[in-house]
């Protein structure tokens, strides 16, 4: 856990000047908590129900084109309609998804990787068909344009939006998961699902509705991650998984709070090299991940069974 | 003495070795058979996809782990070709410091990528050369200076390839036997011999705990062979013929770029012939190949009649249009690895058994 601050001192000597490092860091905790809302659902689901979705990507492109259908320029209240629809829309495919792509495969990782990448493309170019395969510009509102000046650094009011929006999540989804008697049943679904099963409780129902909430959360991620990037390419899912795949690597498999950890590292890490090397920054991610698997092969919290 | 060079593996049902022997009839005779130059690039490029499928399907059917960093490899060889000979001029040596350069470069990677994550899990294997993949590609179309970005590059072969080369003053059969035929051959030679040994390897004690562990890791683990080896070593010959099958098309198209040899939607493919060829089978994908290829050298065009048949309707003429080609890929890729997972291979070994499964039962 102290990784992520150490990360940030050390980047500090590093950028050299204070007010650069603040400007970095926030954008790096902001892409950070974006990637996190995307990462949780697919850590969850293959945590619980060993399925390793290479689809994932679908519904956070899903939630990117939504927002380019509502006009989310116009003010906060459309960004806000914007993300609820995403979510209902991620969310409602997600069950559709489970049910034609992922359930007649359970328990069978070969064939789960072939099909959920066939349902991702077939998705990828369904989204050529209804939005065309050029690049769509998605301009956040105008409230939302502009910095801040703080401590002589400027911050993107975008950027503190997305930690705040992401913090709220993590929070809701940390309360769910430790508080209530259904997170409950996650977690233990998480570390052994037979004995869930045998305790009488229906794993199947649990885990659509783990599936449909994670999805939603990847179509509330793709909304974030649109205005994000300010424009949106039909590859956006494709592109996203290999971040979101990066992410729970290094946190873990399975693991809330090692996806949290391995998002921020990897938003930081992703901001500090594109600053320092930017050569370098394309494989700043992958470095970073193959250090933390020589340290730790399982990633950073390892929950589920190896 | 076919059956040792076939490495004592059979095609073991009378309709798959007809077919099989078509095929090779087929491509064999091509030249003359199909005249055109259309009808000769596809043949060719079954040649290339055939060693690029087979070296696929030892990772994927007879390993049990699936790689999206198929296509990098290929991509390696394709561009250690076009790379060298833009850079050194049209020759033979050319060719072969740029496969050496190529070969080199794609054991590096394979070893490092199979250190890093087949170490853990085999899971991590796909993401992680998922990651890769997508890192190398935008790697090459930002490396513009050497690699020519997204237009590729334009390069020249040893005169003796190219058409302007006559080999023979008369025509034979009506065809000018001109360099290009022989650059046909020569891929045909290549290509079997590469399919042969490949046939050799999954064959050999090798490929038998190869096999093994792709039904039982923990089994295979306990037996006393470290499996970790062994995947390591299969990812690094497939990433191998990889390479040589990128240099093969390279040769043949006197061009490369990322659309020909290593974007996302080649790796599609190679995974559309694995599987409808029948994954665990090294003649699947030599079915695979011809099948896919035949069929998208001419399915474009019956797209393309169809998205004008209905142009009436907007919606339905642009799920049809040609530039949807991939759309239907993929459902006919979800729909393969439901219905027919064992692919055409499979299921014709599987008619040609039956009454031996059913007495089995």
């Amino acid at each position: 856990m102290l990784m992520v601050p150490a990360l940030m001192l050390a980047a500090l000597p590093i950028v050299g000047t204070p007010s650069t490092w603040l400007t970095l860091t926030v954008a790096g905790l902001a892409m950070g908590m974006i990637i996190f809302l995307m990462a949780s659902g697919l850590t969850l689901v293959f945590g619980l129900m060993d399925v390793l979705n290479f689809g994932h990507g679908l519904f956070i492109a899903l939630g990117a084109y939504i927002a380019t259908s509502v006009a989310v320029s116009s003010g906060l209240g459309s960004v806000a309609q914007a993300m609820v629809l995403a979510m209902l829309a991620a969310g409602l495919l997600g069950i559709v998804f489970e049910r034609l792509i992922v359930r007649p495969v359970y328990g069978q990782h070969l064939k789960q990787i072939l099909i959920t990448m066939g349902g991702m493309i077939i998705g990828e170019e369904l989204i050529k068909v209804i939005w065309g395969p050029l690049q769509i510009a998605l301009p956040p509102p105008p409230m939302l344009q502009g910095s801040l000046i703080i401590a002589e650094a400027a911050i993107e009011k975008y950027r503190l939006l997305a930690v705040v929006v992401g913090l709220a999540v993590f929070l809701l989804q940390w309360w769910v998961l430790s508080q209530t008697r259904i997170g409950l049943l996650i977690r233990a679904g998480v570390q052994d699902r037979e004995m869930v099963e045998a305790l009488g409780y229906r794993i199947g129902r649990l885990f659509v509705g783990v599936f449909a909430a994670g999805s939603a959360l990847a179509g509330l991620g793709g909304v974030m991650w649109g205005l994000y990037q300010q424009n949106v390419v039909p590859q956006i899912g494709t592109q996203v998984n290999v971040l979101i795949f990066i992410v729970i690597i290094i946190g873990g498999l399975g693991s809330t709070a090692g996806a949290l950890i391995g998002a921020l590292l990897v938003g930081l890490v992703a901001n500090y090299t594109g600053y320092l090397l930017p050569k370098l920054a394309l494989f700043s991610n992958l470095a970073l991940m193959a250090l933390i698997l020589m340290w730790r092969p399982y990633g950073l919290y390892a929950l589920a069974k190896p | 003495m076919l059956s040792r060079v076939l490495s004592y593996d059979l095609p073991r049902s009378a309709p798959l070795a007809l077919l099989l022997a078509l095929t090779a009839l087929g491509l064999l005779a091509a030249p003359f058979l199909f005249p055109g130059v259309k009808a000769l690039g596809v043949a060719a490029k079954i040649l290339v996809f055939i060693v690029l499928a087979a070296s696929f399907d030892l990772l994927l059917g007879y390993t049990g782990i699936v790689s999206f960093a198929h296509t990098m490899f290929f991509g390696i060889g394709a561009y250690g070709i076009a790379i060298a000979s833009l850079r050194m001029g049209a020759g033979w040596d050319a060719l072969a410091l740029g496969a050496l350069a190529a070969l080199g470069l794609s054991l590096t990677l394979a070893l490092l990528i199979g250190i890093v994550s087949l170490r853990v899990r085999a899971i991590f294997f796909a993401m992680i050369t998922l990651a890769v993949a997508a890192a190398f590609q935008t790697l090459a179309s930002q490396f513009s200076e050497l690699t020519g970005g997204e237009d590729g590059l334009s390069f020249r072969v040893p005169a003796l390839l190219t058409s302007a080369t006559r080999l023979l003053p008369d025509p034979v059969l009506g065809v000018n036997i001109d360099g290009r035929i022989l650059c046909y051959y020569l891929l045909l030679a290549v290509s079997t011999a590469l399919f042969l040994i490949l046939l050799r390897v999954v064959n050999s004690p090798f490929g038998r705990v190869l096999q093994a562990i792709r039904d039982n890791e923990f089994r295979a683990e306990a037996i006393g062979y470290r499996v970790v080896v062994f995947r390591t070593l299969s990812s690094l010959i497939s990433a191998l013929f990889a390479t040589l099958a990128g240099m093969m098309l390279a040769i043949w198209l006197r061009y490369n770029g990322p659309d020909t040899s290593l974007s996302f939607e080649i790796m599609m493919d190679v995974l559309l012939m694995v599987v409808i060829g029948g994954m665990g089978t090294l003649y699947g994908a030599v079915l695979g190949a011809a099948v896919f290829m035949v069929a998208q050298a001419y399915l474009q065009d019956l797209l393309r009649v169809l998205a004008q048949a209905t142009e009436a309707a907007p919606m339905l003429a642009a799920l049809f249009s040609p530039d949807r080609w991939l759309l239907w890929m993929g459902l006919l890729f979800v729909c393969s690895v439901y219905f027919f997972p064992n692919g055409i291979v499979g299921e014709l070994r599987r008619i040609a058994h039956q009454p031996i499964t059913l007495r089995s039962r």
